[in-house]
C-alpha cells in the first residue's frame, strides 16, 4: 500500500469499519456480497465522492451508512458512537444525517406543496421552534429566494432544478451534520447541474456540512469532492484526495474509467463485458478477470500475476491517505 | 497518446450548403396543438447529413431535439403540425404517401431510441424482433430472417446464440446493442440515434459509442446523434449543432464548437462539462442561472436573453438569425461576426 499522507488525525464524523452487506440469494442461489469489506471515513466538513458503475455496491454502502440496511458484518460509527438500530436511535440519527435522493420528481409527493414537503421533517421530529421561519430559512439556503414565493407551489409547477432544490431544502431544514446524496444531479440538465453542485459546495463552505456523494460521474468528483473512493464489486479499490486519484490514477480500473471519458487525451481502455456479478466474486483480486494490466502481460513482467489470480489485496483503510488495492500498482 | 484525428476536411465541405446530402432538413417547424394553446417545439431548423457523416445535436430538456428526431420519420402524434422539408435522398418525407413512408422507415432511415428496455417487446425473443423488419420489408423467408438476425447480432458484438434470449435476460448495454442491430436490419442509409447511451455506465457507453462509430464508418451510413451530453457528441461526431428553444443556435466542426463555442449558450453548456485535471473546473462547478425556457411561453427577442451573461438591450427585442462565425461555423448571436450595434449598451 502506498501511503503519501499520514492517516488523518481528527476523529471522523461518520465511519464504516469492515462493513459487509450480504443479500441472500433466491431459491438457493449464491448470496450477493453487495458490500464486501469496506472501511470509509468522512470527516467534518469533508465532501467524499463514492464512485463506481451500477451494481458495484455504492448505493448499498450509502444505505448501510444511513442505517437503512443493517450491515451483515462490521459497524458504522457516527460522532464516536456506534450506530444503534432501534427505532428511537435511528430516528435521532436521521435528524443528523440526511439523505438526498436522485430524481426529485420521484421523491416529492405531487400532492404536497413545497412548504409541506420541506416542513415534513420538522413535524416528524416535533420541531420546537417556528416552523415557518425554519422552512423559509431552508428554502433560501437551497437557493429558492424569496422563499415565500415557493410555499404554495406544487412540484409540477417547478422546473427540475427547482425540484432538486426543494429536496435539498427538505434535507437542510433539520440542520443535519452530514448529507448523503445519491446521484444528486443525474437527472438534471447540464446547465442546471452546475448550479446544484455549486449549492452543495457552498453549503459545505457556509455551514460546514459534510457530504457523501454517490455517483458514477467522475467529473462530479472533480467539481466538488475533496476525496474520492472508487468502488468495484463491493470493495473500495482506490481512494485518496481527488487531485491525486483523478490525475494520477494507480488502479487499472480507475485508469480505465478515466480513459473512456470523452475528455481524456489518452487511448481509451474499453473494458469488455459487463460489470461482474456480486454473487460470483472472482478469487484473487476481484478485478483480475477484466484487468488490462494482467491481460497485457505487464503484471507478469512485474512478477505479480500469480498473486493477482490468487490473493485478494487487503482492505484499504478508511482515512485520507492515498491508497490502492492492486498488487501491480503497489509492487514497484 | 492522442486519439487518431478525425476526417474532418471532407465533412466540412459537405456541410449544410454543399452538394445534396443524404438528409437535408429545410426550415423544419413542428407545433403541437393549435390556436392559442399551440406550442412551437421546433422553430425553423436547417441541417444536412451526408453519407458517412456524423452530426451531433446537443440540447437540454424541452429544446426540441427529440421532436426533431421523431419528425424525421413522421413518428409524431397527430396533434403535431409540421412544415418545411425533410429531404431523404432528395425525396421529401413530409409529402410522402403512406406506403412510401413505410418503405422508407427502416430501409431508408431508422431510429435507435433511448431506453432500450421500453423499446423492445418483452414477450418476444430478440432474434424475432430483429428479423421482423427484414421479413416485412424484404419479404424474406423465415430462415433468411433468422440468418440475417444472427449476422446482425455478430455485427453488434453479441453471440448469434443470444437470438433466443428475451429482453429481460440481457443487460442494459446488450439491449442497446440489440436496438442497434434492429436499426441496421434493412441496411438503412441514415441512422438517427436519440440518446443512445443515456442511462448506461461509462464503460458500457464507451463500448456502444465505439460500436456506432465503427458501423457508421464501415457501412458509410449517415448518423444523426442526439444527446444532452455535449462531451460525448464532441468526441463521437464530426459536426455539432446546439439547439435551444426549438432552434439551432450554433453549428460547426464538433471539436471547435466544444472547445470554443461562439454562442453564449454553447459556451455555458460546454463549460458545464468538467474537464478532469483542469484546475479551472476544480471545486468550481459551472452552470447557468435560470431554467431552459418553457416552449409554451418563450421569451421575446432572442430566446436566450434572460439567461445570457452578455445580453444587450437589442436581444430583448430582436430575434437573432444564424450568422457566419468563421469557416464552416455559424452562431445565432448578435455579438458574432459583426461589431456590437452603435448605441447598444450591455445590460
Amino acid at each position: 500500500m502506498t501511503t503519501t499522507t499520514p492517516p488523518a488525525g481528527p476523529v471522523p464524523l461518520l465511519s464504516a469499519a469492515e462493513l459487509k452487506v450480504t443479500f441472500p440469494g433466491r431459491r438457493g442461489a449464491a448470496s450477493a456480497r453487495a458490500v464486501d469489506g469496506v472501511d470509509l471515513d468522512i470527516g467534518t466538513g469533508e465532501i467524499v465522492a463514492l464512485v463506481g458503475e451500477s451494481g458495484c455496491g455504492k448505493t448499498t454502502l450509502a444505505r448501510a451508512l444511513l442505517g437503512l440496511v443493517p450491515p451483515t458484518r462490521g459497524r458504522v460509527t457516527f460522532a464516536r458512537e456506534p450506530l444503534g438500530y432501534g427505532a428511537r436511535a435511528l430516528k435521532a440519527y436521521r435528524k443528523r444525517v440526511q439523505l438526498v435522493l436522485q430524481d426529485p420528481s420521484g421523491s416529492l409527493n405531487p400532492r404536497h406543496t413545497v412548504y409541506d414537503a420541506v416542513a415534513e421533517g420538522l413535524r416528524i421530529h416535533a420541531h420546537p421552534g417556528d416552523e415557518r421561519a425554519a422552512v423559509a430559512e431552508a428554502l433560501s439556503r437551497a437557493g429558492l429566494r424569496p422563499p415565500e414565493r415557493y410555499f404554495a407551489r406544487y412540484p409540477h409547477e417547478l422546473s427540475g432544478g427547482q425540484r432538486q432544490r426543494v429536496v435539498i431544502a427538505g434535507a437542510l431544514v433539520l440542520e443535519p451534520e452530514l448529507i448523503v446524496a445519491d446521484e444528486p444531479v443525474a437527472s438534471l440538465d447540464a446547465s442546471v447541474r452546475g448550479e446544484i453542485l455549486a449549492l452543495l459546495l457552498s453549503l459545505r463552505d457556509e455551514l460546514g456540512l459534510s457530504a457523501l456523494v454517490v455517483t458514477h460521474d467522475l467529473g462530479l468528483a472533480w467539481n466538488i469532492a475533496d476525496r474520492v473512493a472508487v468502488m468495484y464489486l463491493g470493495r473500495i479499490v482506490e481512494t485518496g484526495p481527488v487531485e491525486e486519484v483523478l490525475t494520477a490514477p494507480q488502479h487499472p480500473y480507475t485508469r480505465a474509467l478515466l480513459s473512456v471519458l470523452p475528455e481524456s487525451g489518452e487511448e481509451p481502455v474499453v473494458l469488455m463485458g459487463e460489470p461482474p456479478d456480486p454473487s460470483r466474486i472472482p478469487d484473487g483480486c476481484r478485478f483480475h478477470a477484466r484487468c488490462q494490466v494482467l491481460a497485457s502481460g505487464e503484471a507478469a513482467r512485474a512478477g505479480v500475476d500469480e498473486r493477482c489470480r490468487t490473493d485478494s489485496p487487503p482492505v484499504l483503510t478508511g482515512g485520507a491517505a492515498t491508497q490502492v488495492a492492486c498488487h501491480w500498482a503497489t509492487a514497484g | 497518446m492522442k486519439r487518431a484525428p478525425r476526417a474532418s476536411g471532407v465533412v466540412e465541405a459537405a456541410g449544410a450548403r454543399g452538394a445534396p446530402g443524404l438528409l437535408e432538413i429545410r426550415d423544419l417547424r413542428v407545433t403541437y396543438g393549435s390556436g392559442a394553446s399551440a406550442v412551437p417545439a421546433v422553430r425553423g431548423v436547417d441541417l444536412a447529413v451526408g453519407p458517412g457523416q456524423k452530426l451531433g445535436i446537443a440540447g437540454e430538456s424541452g429544446c426540441g431535439k427529440s421532436t426533431l428526431a421523431l419528425a424525421l420519420l413522421r413518428l409524431l402524434p397527430s396533434s403535431a403540425r409540421l412544415s418545411g422539408e425533410i429531404l431523404l435522398d432528395g425525396e421529401d418525407v413530409l409529402t410522402m404517401k403512406w406506403g412510401r413512408l413505410r418503405a422508407v422507415r427502416w430501409a431508408g432511415a431508422s431510429i435507435v431510441f433511448q431506453g432500450a428496455m421500453h423499446s423492445l417487446n418483452a414477450v418476444h425473443r430478440i432474434g424475432d424482433q430483429i428479423a421482423e423488419p427484414v421479413l416485412l420489408h424484404r419479404r424474406a423467408t423465415p430462415a433468411a430472417g433468422r440468418a440475417r438476425a444472427a449476422e446482425l447480432l455478430e455485427q453488434v458484438g453479441l453471440p448469434a446464440a443470444r437470438a433466443d434470449a428475451y429482453p429481460h435476460e440481457l443487460s442494459g448495454g446488450q439491449r442497446q446493442r440489440v436496438m442497434i442491430a434492429m436499426a441496421l436490419a434493412c441496411d438503412p442509409r441514415l441512422i438517427v440515434a436519440d440518446e443512445p447511451t443515456t442511462a448506461l455506465d461509462v464503460m458500457i457507453q464507451a463500448q456502444i459509442l465505439r460500436l456506432i462509430e465503427r458501423l457508421v464508418a464501415e457501412q458509410d451510413i449517415g448518423l444523426l446523434m442526439i444527446s444532452h451530453d455535449l462531451a460525448v457528441l464532441a468526441d463521437t461526431c464530426d459536426r455539432l449543432a446546439v439547439m435551444y428553444a426549438g432552434r439551432i443556435v450554433e453549428e460547426g466542426p464538433a471539436r471547435a464548437v466544444y472547445d470554443a463555442a461562439e454562442h453564449p449558450y454553447g459556451r455555458a453548456l460546454s463549460a458545464a462539462f468538467p474537464r478532469i485535471g483542469d484546475p479551472a473546473s476544480r471545486r468550481a462547478p459551472r452552470g447557468l442561472p435560470g431554467d431552459p425556457p418553457d416552449p409554451a411561453a418563450l421569451p421575446s427577442g432572442c430566446t436566450f436573453h434572460p439567461r445570457c451573461p452578455v445580453a444587450l438591450d437589442v436581444c430583448e427585442r430582436e430575434d437573432q438569425p444564424l450568422r457566419e462565425a468563421g469557416p464552416g461555423r455559424s452562431a445565432a448571436c448578435v455579438r458574432v461576426g459583426a461589431a456590437v450595434p452603435a448605441g447598444e449598451q450591455p445590460r
